[in-house]
């Protein structure tokens, strides 16, 4: 059952990023890539990482992509970029991810496979996860709030820049 | 093939997948998603390791992971809307003169 709920998330998180290949409208990309990331956040609860599940589905689809969507609507559905999809890069670009893909997916497969056993079946519960963060990693916890603050004051400045560049 | 090579295997094919998207689409905003694809992947790797390690330590990098992209987000987004406000649309090619 879990297998199967497994090969399924993987399928579907395939499938929505090659749907954000084909897809026209940047709203349509938003959705697929939407769709990929809440099939992540199943594998890894499949896994047991329930915190990173829950941070996936909080931090990625709840404000990035949410913020993501907000930009799309803020912008004209005229634009040419809209309807035409490609760049003159098509072919080479694909062809460079599939030479990635093949020799990724062969050097995989003529590993030996991982050892197994170990951390099957361990549960990434909050407790542990907050325990080890708050206690060995408390510095690296300040940086990040440093970085969500620069993260606010330039926000905030490419806000003023572009009314000093209108006005 | 076992799970783990399964979970590796779709990271490399989001990674490869982001990485095309990236160079072949015209739309910037959909360029910057691609871009997040690809942060996706390298997470789905490093849990899918840390997973089988049994460290928290992976966890927590992953955590950190997300707050730099959640950062960069709300950085690059502005700048993309700044651009567009700029030249009128969002196509690669309407910014080739920012070419050093």
């Amino acid at each position: 059952m879990q297998q199967a709920l497994l090969w399924f998330f993987v399928l579907a998180s395939l499938a929505g990023g090659l749907l954000m290949l084909v897809l026209r409208h940047p709203m349509r990309v938003a959705l697929a890539l939407i769709s990929t990331m809440v099939s992540l956040a199943a594998i890894y609860a499949i896994l047991g990482v329930h915190v990173i599940a829950v941070f996936q589905v909080l931090i990625y689809v709840g404000a990035v992509m949410v913020f993501m969507v907000y930009a799309i609507m803020l912008l004209d559905v005229r634009d040419p970029s809209f309807t035409h999809r490609y760049s003159g890069y098509l072919l080479p670009g694909l062809a460079g991810a599939a030479v990635l893909v093949v020799a990724f997916v062969r050097g995989l497969a003529g590993s030996t496979p991982a050892v197994m056993g170990a951390g099957v079946g361990t549960t990434f519960d909050v407790q542990p996860f907050s325990v080890a963060f708050l206690n060995d990693y408390w510095l690296y916890f300040e940086l990040t709030s440093v970085l969500l603050l620069a993260a606010v004051v330039a926000a905030i400045a490419i806000l003023k820049a572009r009314r000093r560049g209108n006005g | 093939m076992d799970n783990t090579q399964l979970l590796l295997a779709l990271s490399t094919a989001l990674f490869a997948i982001g990485l095309a998207g990236v160079v072949i689409r015209r739309n910037l905003l959909v360029m910057l998603m691609c871009m997040e694809l690809m942060l996706n992947g390298v997470v789905l790797s490093l849990v899918t390791l840390s997973q089988q390690a049994a460290s928290t330590t992976g966890a927590v990098l992953v955590f950190l992971v997300f707050v730099v992209a959640a950062a960069e987000i709300a950085i690059a987004v502005p700048i993309v809307l700044l651009l567009a406000r700029r030249k009128r649309t969002l196509d690669m090619d309407a910014f080739t003169d920012l070419k050093g």
